[in-house]
């Protein structure tokens, strides 16, 4: 009896609506920050890309001269915004599995998809940069064994929720996909790329050729870092709010 | 019943209904048999590099698990007899019976390729023990990710061949173990490098398992 008068209370929360009412009623006053957040975000972006070839100097042990090395502003932050919306899409895919609230799963695509974005840019980004430094586009190297094999996941992520219909089902058979990939990658990820001897720079280990970064260096990178994380919450919210809308709509017709 | 008697139920049923019909096994070998064969001839009797050797029995056995492991779940949707399982037995038990069917499924394929694998492209065998060891732990960790996959790809509209793309990015890490494991045992290297291997095999293993058995409930029940 209890379960059933849950039921029948939580109703309205099917298809996940209410939890993001906060996306809908939009009020003047967070209308006007937003405008300013993404004023801020677009100068913010300017200025790191046109740094980024004025004002970063050449980076001493990158390839032959340094000079390529400039696209860590680019290449670092992707991957950084790659392995964040990655890791948020499987905590809401989780969150899913738990309260079964249709808005984690939303929450969890739009995650997934700028993760791939985001992905891909860091593997072209790194492909660029591994020909420029070392003469190839792609060796198999452990890091873009790696990075290949996240995209391989989330490629095979899409196509299962394509090949399923309904919403709920959709949504409960991914996320149990996505969860199932997060506790088995961490073995390509982050084991194999330290076990296996890589070319490819540690920055964050101190022990690499890497360590040593010019602070002007440092100060566009790290500008160019908040900038990413920037653009990813503000895609995020947008794909969230564009996904909701669309709930609603197909709420709307009764289907 | 108690949880380990119903695990053994759904394996035993699985078991019987097999060997009436001799259906998946059958599919199975020969499929392992058809590739062997392709692949051994096209070579034409040509000497294989004990490097691709290695990759290629891990691609029969992948591919041939892919085939076999889908029917565990498939084949109750298809009857209607899903909905009569999920009301006999809990989430767990009928995980680790689908489970443990798979796995002495593809074991006894595995015991009829290698040995025939082993003749056609004349190789001989450095480390047998570890060799061993290598297959059955890479056709249990296949074995394994399969069963919850093959679970998830049955009630999609392109069930068996939706399992392939799934299966592939998750079974990366264990192909990659078992390949370079069964590269050291076939060319007879260090018995250290080996054991990274073996130890990431067993791991790897042991966390798909631990993992599916958590998640299996949310697959199973609608």
């Amino acid at each position: 009896m209890a379960v059933y008068l849950r039921r029948l209370f939580c109703s309205s929360n099917m298809y996940g609506v209410s939890s993001d009412a906060r996306h809908f009623g939009i009020s003047y006053i967070s209308e006007v920050r937003a405008i300013i957040g993404q004023v801020l975000l677009g100068v913010g972006m300017t200025v790191v890309v046109i740094a980024s070839f004025l004002y970063v100097p050449a980076i001493p042990g990158f390839g032959a001269t340094g000079e390529t090395a400039r696209i860590i502003v680019y290449h670092v932050p992707a991957a950084w915004i790659a392995v964040l919306a990655y890791l948020m899409s499987t905590v809401h895919s989780v969150a899913y599995l738990v309260t079964r609230d249709l808005s984690r799963d939303r929450r969890a695509l739009v995650n997934a998809e700028l993760g791939t974005v985001f992905c891909l840019l860091a593997t072209i980004t790194g492909a660029v940069w591994s020909r420029a430094a070392w003469g190839m586009y792609w060796n198999w190297d452990p890091r873009q064994t790696s990075i290949a094999v996240l995209l391989l996941i989330y490629a095979a992520y899409f196509v299962l929720r394509s090949a399923l219909n309904d919403a709920d089902r959709r949504a409960r058979l991914s996320a149990v996909y996505a969860t199932l990939a997060f506790v088995t990658v961490p073995f390509l990820a982050f084991v194999v790329p330290r076990v296996f001897p890589s070319l490819h720079p540690d920055l964050g280990a101190g022990g690499g050729r890497a360590s040593a970064m010019s602070p002007e260096v440092l100060v566009v990178f790290l500008a160019s870092l908040i900038c990413f994380t920037g653009l990813y919450l503000w895609l995020q919210n947008i794909g969230v709010r564009l996904y909701h809308l669309q709930a609603m709509r197909l709420l709307k017709r009764g289907d | 019943m108690s949880w380990h008697r119903k695990c053994i139920a759904v394996l035993q049923k699985d078991m019987r209904l097999e060997f009436r019909t001799r259906y998946a096994f059958g599919a199975l070998i020969m499929f392992a048999v058809t590739t062997l064969v392709a692949i051994s001839f096209s070579l034409a009797g040509g000497i294989v590099d004990v490097d691709i050797a290695a990759s290629l029995l891990w691609i029969i056995f992948f591919f041939s698990a892919m085939t076999g492991v889908s029917r565990a779940f498939v084949q109750e949707e298809e009857t209607g007899s899903a909905i009569a399982l999920k009301m006999a037995a809990d989430s767990g038990p009928v995980f680790l019976g689908k489970f443990l069917f798979n796995a002495a499924l593809l074991v006894g394929v595995a015991v009829l390729v290698v040995p025939l694998y082993l003749v056609m492209f004349n190789l001989s065998v450095a480390l047998i023990g570890g060799f061993v060891a290598t297959v059955f732990l890479g056709v249990v960790g296949l074995a394994a990710a399969g069963t919850i996959l093959s679970a998830l790809a049955a009630q999609s509209a392109l069930k068996g061949s939706l399992l392939t793309v799934l299966s592939l990015p998750i079974l990366l890490p264990l192909l990659i173990g078992a390949t370079n494991a069964t590269r050291t045992a076939l060319s007879g290297g260090n018995i250290n490098s080996m054991m990274t291997d073996l130890s990431m095999l067993i791991f790897y293993n042991g966390s798909v398992l631990a993992a599916s058995l958590l998640l299996f409930e949310y697959v199973w029940c609608e």
